[in-house]
C-alpha cells in the first residue's frame, strides 16, 4: 500500500476527510516552497500537491498561470522539483503529489521520470492533459514503481469515461468540481453530490474534489460529499499575501474540512 | 503508396492523439461522431457544396502567372487563388464547414483563436451566416500587427478578446480558447483553425480543406493536360498545405512545405519547427515542437502572425518522416521581397504567410526547365498586411 492509500485508509477509520493544499513549486522560490510545505504539515494537511511550472498551463486560471510564470523566471523545472522533493524528504514524510503538464514528462522520458520521482520520494502524479487513453505506458511504468497515478473526472464525464478513469487511477481520483479551469467560481447546487455518488457506483477508491474551492465554508461543504478537498488558487493567492495570512488561512481550511 | 491516416485513435504514425483535460474528452467524442455522420449525410454535403459555390465563390481559379514565370525564367508557375475565396483566404473552407457542424450539434456559440486574423474573420463570417454567437481570442501582439482584421471581426458581430499573457501570439490565443471551451463546452463549439490539436481536428480540417486539391487536379488537367511537377505551400499549422497536397499524395509530384525562418535559424528567432524543433506534446497532440530541454515551449518569431507558432499539424511530421513531403523555410526578408515581387509582376499581393511559399518559388523556378510546372497555393491575400509592411519599411500611412 502506498503512502497516499495509507493516508486515506487511516482517515476513513477516523471518519475524517483529507485536506490537500496545492502550491506552485518555486513561487516565489524553492526555499519558500519548503517552508510552506512544512507549515502545511504543521497545520495537519494530509497530502501536498506540488505544481510544476509550465509555459502553457491550459487547465489553469490566471492565478496559477501567474504563479507558473514566476516559478519559470526562478528557473524551476521538473528536474529541479524532483530534486527539491528529495531534499524535502530529509524533513518530512508528508505524501507529495506532483501536478505537471505532459510535455515536460514526455521530454524527460516517462520511464526516467517515474524512476526518478519515485526515488526522490514523490508519491503520486497528476497530469491534467494526459487522459488515461494516452497513458497506457505511463500507468504500466507507475504501477511497477508503486507510484500513484491520479486521473481526473469532470461534470461532463459520461459513464464510459467514469469507468475508464476509475480503473486508471490509483491513490485517489481527482474530481474537478466545475466545467472550467482552476480558480473559477464554485457552484454549490447539489450537482457535485449527485456526480460523486454516480462515481461511487463504480469504485471504492477515494475521491478528492478540487478546482474552485476557495473559502473554508466551501471546503466544509465539499468535504461533506467527498473523501478529500484540494485547495489551489486561493492558497497560491495567500502565498503572495505573506506568511501570517497564509498560515491563518490554511489552519481555517483544515478546521473546516 | 502512402498510407491514409489517421487511425482510430487519431494517430498519423507516432504523431497526433488526444491530449486534453478530461472535461473536454466527451466533447471531442461528440464532435468526432457528428463529423463522421456529416460526412455520410447527403443533406449536409449538399448544403456545404451549395455554400462553397454560392457563398465562398468556389471553385477558386487556377491562374497561370505568366509575367512572374517570365521574370523568374524557368518552370511555369500557377497560382491556386484561395485569396479570391470569400474573406480572402482558404480559412473560410474550414470555418464554414465547422459552423454548419456546430449548428447540427445544436451549439449556440462558437469560439476560435486567430493569429493573422484570417481564421478569426472566417469564423466570424461563418457564425454570422449560420446565426451563432462568436468570440475570437487573439494575442496582443497580433492585434497590433493585424489591426485591420480586428476591426473586420468586430464588424461581423464577433467579440474579439485580447490575450495579454505568455508570448501574446497564436499559441497563447489557443490556450485561452481551450480554457473557454473547457468552461463553456456544453453550449460552445471550438472552431480550431488548422490541421492541429486533438483528434478529430487534424482530420476534419483536412477534409474541409481538401477541396483545394480536388479543384486543382481538374483545373491543371484542363489547362495543361497533365499533372504538375511541384506543389508548394506555406506551413504554419499546415491546413492550406494539406488542403492542396492531400489529393496528390499518391502521384509522382514533389511537394514542398515552407516554414517561417524568421530572422534566420541561427538567431533562434524563427518558427521553423523542423529546422529547430523536436517531438513534443502541445495543445492536444504529439508533433514537432520548438521547446527547451525541460519541455517548456519556446517563443517564436515570424514577420507573419499566421506562421508564428511553435508546433505544426501532426500529419506533417508523418509525411516528412515517410519522405513524401520536403520542408524548408523562408526568412522574413525573403518573404517581404516575395510580397513585393508578386505584387509588381502580377498585380497580386499575397498575404505575408503566403509570401513564404512565393519565396520558395523564386528560389526553385529558375533552376527548372520551362516544361516543368509548379503550382503554389496562394492561400491568402495581402491587404491585411499592407499597414504592417509599411511600418516595417518605415513608411507613415
Amino acid at each position: 500500500m502506498t503512502r497516499i492509500e495509507k493516508t486515506f485508509k487511516k482517515l476513513k477509520k477516523e471518519n475524517r476527510k483529507a485536506f490537500i493544499p496545492y502550491i506552485m513549486a518555486g513561487d516565489p522560490n524553492l526555499e519558500r516552497t519548503k517552508d510552506i510545505v512544512l507549515m502545511f504539515e504543521e497545520c495537519e494537511a494530509d497530502i501536498v500537491e506540488l505544481g510544476v511550472p509550465f509555459t502553457d498551463p491550459l487547465a489553469d486560471g490566471p492565478t496559477i498561470q501567474r504563479a507558473s510564470e514566476r516559478a519559470l523566471k526562478e528557473g524551476v523545472t521538473l528536474r529541479k522539483v524532483i530534486a527539491f522533493v528529495r531534499e524535502l524528504r530529509r524533513s518530512t514524510e508528508i505524501p507529495v503529489v506532483l501536478m505537471t503538464y505532459y510535455n515536460p514528462v514526455f521530454k524527460y522520458g516517462e520511464e526516467n521520470l517515474v524512476k526518478d520521482a519515485k526515488d526522490a520520494g514523490v508519491d503520486g502524479v497528476i497530469v491534467p492533459d494526459l487522459p488515461p487513453d494516452e497513458a497506457e505506458n505511463f500507468i504500466k511504468l507507475s504501477r511497477k514503481a508503486d507510484l500513484d497515478t491520479i486521473f481526473l473526472l469532470a461534470p461532463t464525464s459520461t459513464e464510459d469515461r467514469i469507468k475508464k478513469v476509475v480503473k486508471a487511477s490509483k491513490g485517489f481520483i481527482y474530481y474537478v468540481s466545475i466545467t472550467g479551469i482552476t480558480g473559477a467560481k464554485l457552484l454549490l447546487d447539489g450537482s457535485i453530490e449527485a456526480l460523486i455518488s454516480e462515481i461511487k457506483k463504480y469504485t471504492d477508491k477515494p475521491i478528492a474534489i478540487g478546482f474552485g474551492v476557495s473559502t473554508p465554508e466551501e471546503a466544509s461543504q465539499v468535504a461533506g460529499v467527498a473523501d478529500g478537498v484540494i485547495v489551489g488558487s486561493a492558497i497560491v493567492r495567500a502565498v503572495q499575501e505573506g506568511r501570517e495570512t497564509l498560515k491563518d488561512f490554511v489552519s481555517k481550511l483544515r478546521k473546516a474540512i | 503508396m502512402i498510407k491514409k491516416l489517421p487511425d482510430r485513435r487519431g494517430y498519423f504514425g507516432q504523431y497526433g492523439g488526444r491530449f486534453v483535460p478530461e472535461t473536454l474528452m466527451p466533447a471531442l467524442k461528440e464532435l468526432e461522431e457528428a463529423y463522421l455522420k456529416s460526412k455520410r449525410d447527403k443533406g449536409f454535403q449538399r448544403e456545404l457544396n451549395h455554400l462553397q459555390k454560392t457563398y465562398i465563390g468556389r471553385p477558386t481559379p487556377l491562374y497561370f502567372a505568366s509575367r512572374f514565370t517570365e521574370y523568374l525564367g524557368g518552370a511555369k508557375v500557377y497560382l491556386k487563388r484561395e485569396d479570391l475565396a470569400h474573406t480572402g483566404a482558404h480559412k473560410i473552407n474550414n470555418a464554414l464547414g465547422q459552423s454548419l457542424l456546430a449548428r447540427r450539434m445544436a451549439k449556440k456559440r462558437v469560439i476560435a483563436e486567430t493569429g493573422a486574423g484570417q481564421h478569426g474573420v472566417a469564423t466570424a463570417t461563418g457564425a454570422a451566416l449560420v446565426g451563432l454567437e462568436c468570440e475570437i481570442y487573439m494575442g496582443t501582439e497580433d492585434m497590433q500587427r493585424q489591426a485591420l482584421n480586428v476591426f473586420r471581426m468586430r464588424l461581423l458581430g464577433a467579440k474579439v478578446t485580447e490575450v495579454p499573457v505568455g508570448s501574446r501570439t497564436l499559441k497563447d490565443a489557443i490556450n485561452e480558447a481551450l480554457r473557454d471551451w473547457t468552461t463553456n463546452v456544453r453550449t460552445t463549439h471550438y472552431v480550431l483553425g488548422t490541421v492541429f490539436g486533438p483528434h478529430p481536428f487534424p482530420v476534419m480540417v483536412r477534409d474541409f480543406q481538401s477541396v483545394i486539391g480536388k479543384e486543382t487536379r481538374r483545373q491543371i488537367l484542363n489547362a495543361e493536360g497533365g499533372l504538375p511537377d511541384y506543389l508548394i505551400a506555406c506551413v504554419g499549422g499546415g491546413s492550406n498545405a494539406i488542403g492542396l497536397f492531400y489529393e496528390f499524395l499518391d502521384e509522382d509530384i514533389k511537394m514542398i512545405g515552407v516554414e517561417a525562418g524568421g530572422k534566420g535559424i541561427e538567431t533562434g528567432e524563427h518558427a521553423a519547427r523542423f529546422a529547430g524543433g523536436s517531438i513534443g506534446v502541445f495543445q492536444g497532440c504529439k508533433s514537432y515542437l520548438l521547446q527547451d530541454d525541460d519541455g517548456n515551449v519556446l517563443g517564436t518569431h515570424s514577420v507573419s502572425a499566421g506562421l508564428d507558432y511553435a508546433s505544426i499539424g501532426p500529419e506533417h511530421p508523418y509525411l516528412r518522416d515517410s519522405g513524401r513531403i520536403e520542408y524548408t523555410y523562408a526568412t522574413d526578408d525573403e518573404a517581404l521581397a516575395a510580397f513585393e515581387l508578386l505584387s509588381k509582376t502580377e498585380g497580386i499581393t499575397p498575404a505575408l504567410e503566403t509570401a513564404h511559399a512565393i519565396a520558395e518559388v523564386i528560389k526553385l523556378a529558375p533552376k527548372l526547365s520551362e516544361d516543368k510546372i509548379i503550382i503554389v497555393n496562394l492561400s491568402g491575400r495581402g491587404d491585411k498586411d499592407v499597414q504592417h509592411v509599411a511600418r516595417i519599411k518605415g513608411i507613415e500611412l
